[in-house]
């Protein structure tokens, strides 16, 4: 009973985590690209009083979508979710562990993707027509990238359930397969270089134009699951480099806690530095990923006992 | 060339008695121009004048290599005529104008449809049938009128295949205001305000052009402190709005360090107008007869220190624009116009300059203190968005140190002139090169010395076909930074 109890308390503060400190990342990126553009830019919390304005929105229905238009964010809210419970945290392992878990995550990231674009897609608009067919077809080869990292990271630790792949150090390979996840995460997350969650211009949008027609709660839901999703890769990113799992409970949250703003900066940093590409050459630059995270498996597969 | 032309000729800001423009029956008058045009001559101004039940049609041509203007007129007539666009494009809006405003039909115009005129509600614009490209594959991308960004009004019509534009239609007249008519029966006392906000990022430009209309018809000139004045303000105009869409299409390939930079100098600039002349955009400083403020010694001081600042932070700013390798990526080879296209369709300013074009009025037609002092004329070839980035970039360049030199050598004397009234029946043409390109104000008095009719034709008139054409067979993600190249007026069109 009392083991119990204590599992349920740890799993309600691992979930609220999850839901609390993910809206903070977004803030810190848009700091940093203040602070090199010169500017005094938006508070760190800006996300956080967005969610709490838009929960308190009414909702604008076009007379043309099916439900599918707010089941949509609202299943890809719970999907991304679940995909984040199923992370292990170093040393505190994961709310829910099984063996071949990590399909499970992919799938639901790739569920999540699917109701956001089936959701863009019901309002007939040609923008957001165009936002889905982008978002998709770079899926194809972010997804390409994530899934050789995921083998890496397997080859390597002889699993398929991530408490179990996560907890050793990636090895020699672990540059690659770091340099491969985080274009990844810039990929997946709809930033600078591919994607620019800060412009206003429709036409050049994935992500942004996919929610031009939500509003209130859903919107809330899908600026809020696209910030768990950030975090998400983050965390994963972070893991699958460092060694969590051999350290003490503090040091690993330390760790883990670094490494997550070390990302979140480093997003920021390329954001404010780099222009984003031309959609012509994201395929090059998506290919590139995933072939860091082949060599990466190689080095895994071929290099391990050398 | 010119020389042997059946037109009258006339030198930029100087007018010409409205009995001395030869005369042809429409059919003749239509053929004489084109020969003009074929001769090597651009087509400035084409418009219609009322007279009796019929209309006159009035062509304004350039020939840019003599320095000179040439100008004549059809006899009155109704109806139809032969167009001038089945041979010449660059006449083609200027035919669908003179349509819709004189029903008079250009037999033989591919694309005769409104530019401006509103539907029968009064509520928008009579944008008319669009062109579709048909196809399972084609869809069809609206944008605007209005926009996600704070930007003036205006539809665009895209025919995709996928991501690549095959098409894109352009429809204004969102900001019709009648500029053109609340100007006839002038001078009035809102005449000056009203040429001023014709594109209020232009103030300068269009200013100086009325101004240099109304001294062309009295029969005086400026000061030469006020033509003076002018001048550093129209550059002041050029460095302002350069550093701005510099830095607009840094922000639009979301390149941050150069767009923020050049958001703010281009306050700086703006700031420089203002010490000027007590207004960031230039308002109330050009008047016929001169100039309404003066610049005493230490705010010139004052001006030339902050200038040397602004014109050093945007060397800094724009330096990292050009050495970002993504940036390079995003701006070559994208948005192409060729320079042929470019001659074709009459392109000026510096969107013509971007096309390997040598095309200034600065430099080919001089007035004001033009005449004593001249910038070099920026070129670059090539035609695509990196190249109209670097003829700003040059003419950022050469405008600062134009300006350091002139401020520092201001000349002596009054800063304004008393003009006469008008005089009648006179036809008078002032060019100005504003910082989009070609601004030509043309008046034509009655015999009151009254303005009969005043024609506008802003840079944007021109330019607007340049951008549709760039946009063909590139990805419509890319349109942002085509049209920010381009940076044309929606109001100085709308008129």
């Amino acid at each position: 009973m009392n083991a119990f109890a204590i599992a349920f308390v740890e799993f309600v503060v691992r979930l609220a985590g999850w839901l609390v400190l993910a809206p903070l990342l977004p803030g810190i990126i848009n700091k940093v690209k203040a602070w090199v553009g010169g500017r005094r830019g938006p508070p760190v919390l800006q996300l956080y009083y967005d969610l709490a304005r838009l929960w308190q929105k009414g909702v604008v229905l076009s007379t043309l979508v099916s439900p599918g238009f707010v089941a949509g964010p609202a299943v890809a809210w719970v999907a991304v979710l679940g995909a984040a419970l199923l992370l292990p945290l170093g040393p505190i392992g994961a709310s829910l562990s099984f063996h071949g878990d990590v399909l499970l995550l992919i799938y639901l990231l790739a569920l999540a993707r699917f109701c956001m674009a089936w959701a863009a897609m019901e309002t007939g608009s040609a923008f957001e027509g165009m936002g889905a067919a982008r978002e998709v077809s770079y899926a194809v080869l972010a997804e390409a990238a994530l899934i050789t990292a995921v083998l890496a990271l397997s080859v390597h630790s002889g699993s398929v359930t991530l408490v179990t792949m996560l907890t050793p150090a990636a090895g020699a390979g672990a540059v690659l397969l770091a340099a491969g996840l985080f274009t990844v995460l810039l990929a997946e997350n709809c930033r600078v270089p591919f994607d620019d969650p800060s412009t206003h211009l429709e036409l050049t949008m994935i992500h942004e134009v996919m929610i031009l027609d939500h509003s209130g709660p859903p919107l809330a839901a899908i600026l809020h699951g696209a910030s768990m999703k950030l975090l998400l890769f983050a965390v994963l990113l972070v893991e699958a480099v460092l060694p969590l799992g051999g350290l003490s409970r503090l040091a690993a949250a330390g760790a883990l806690a670094a490494g997550v703003l070390v990302v979140t900066v480093g997003v920021g940093l390329v954001e404010s530095l780099m222009a984003r590409l031309a959609f012509r050459r994201v395929p090059l630059l998506l290919t590139t990923a995933f072939l860091l995270c082949l060599f990466a498996l190689l080095v895994a597969w071929k290099g391990g006992d050398a | 060339m010119s020389s042997a032309t059946s037109f009258a000729l006339l030198a930029n800001a100087t007018s010409l008695p409205w009995a001395d423009l030869p005369e042809w029956p429409v059919a003749d008058f239509v053929r004489a121009t084109a020969a003009e045009l074929d001769r090597g001559a651009r087509l400035c101004a084409w418009f219609g004048v009322p007279e009796g039940a019929g209309t006159r049609l009035v062509a304004i041509v350039a020939f840019d290599s003599d320095n000179t203007l040439a100008a004549a007129r059809s006899t009155p007539f109704s109806g139809s005529y032969p167009a001038l666009t089945a041979t010449h494009s660059q006449a083609h809006l200027f035919e669908r104008e003179v349509w819709e405003q004189h029903a008079l039909t250009p037999i033989g115009h591919h694309w005769l449809k409104p530019v401006r005129r509103t539907d029968a509600d009064g509520t928008a614009p009579a944008n008319g049938e669009f062109f579709r490209v048909d196809g399972r594959e084609i869809h069809e991308v609206a944008v605007g009128p209005v926009h996600a960004g704070i930007i003036e009004p205006g539809h665009f019509r895209f025919q995709c295949a996928g991501e690549e534009v095959l098409h894109l239609e352009i429809a204004l007249g969102y900001q019709h205001r009648g500029a053109e008519t609340a100007l006839a029966g002038g001078p009035h006392r809102a005449t000056l305000s009203q040429i001023e906000t014709v594109a209020g990022d232009t103030t300068i430009g269009h200013a100086t052009a009325y101004a240099g209309v109304l001294e062309a018809l009295a029969g005086v000139e400026a000061p030469l402190r006020a033509q003076w004045l002018r001048a550093i303000a129209l550059e002041l105009e050029r460095l302002a709005n350069h550093t701005g869409d510099l830095g607009a299409l840094a922000n639009d390939v979301a390149f941050i360090p150069t767009s923020a930079a050049c958001g703010k100098i281009r306050g700086d600039f703006l700031n420089l107008t203002a010490l000027l002349c007590g207004n960031r955009f230039g308002r109330g400083l050009v008047r016929p007869g001169g100039c309404h403020h003066d610049l005493d010694a230490e705010r010139t001081a004052r001006l030339l220190e902050r200038l040397r600042t602004a014109v050093a932070d945007t060397e800094q700013a724009v330096g990292w624009l050009w050495d970002a390798a993504t940036v390079r990526g995003r701006f070559e080879n994208v948005g192409t116009v060729f320079p042929q296209q470019a001659t074709e369709l009459g392109l000026v300013g510096l969107a013509a300059r971007a096309c390997g074009l040598v095309r200034d009025v600065r430099y080919d037609h001089p007035a004001g203190w033009y005449r004593l002092a001249q910038a070099p004329v920026a070129v670059w070839p090539g035609g695509d968005v990196y190249a109209r980035a670097r003829v700003r970039w040059l003419e950022l360049q050469r405008s600062g140190q134009f300006l350091l030199e002139q401020l520092a050598t201001p000349p002596d004397g009054p800063i304004a002139e008393p003009v006469a009234a008008p005089a009648p029946d006179t036809l008078a043409v002032a060019l100005v090169e504003g910082w989009r390109g070609e601004i030509c104000h043309v008046a034509l008095t009655d015999s009151a010395g009254k303005f009969r009719r005043y024609k506008i034709t802003d840079p944007s008139f021109h330019n607007w076909t340049g951008l549709a054409l760039a946009l063909r067979g590139q990805a419509i993600s890319d349109f942002p930074i085509c049209n920010k190249s381009f940076n044309l007026s929606y109001c100085g069109f709308d008129l």
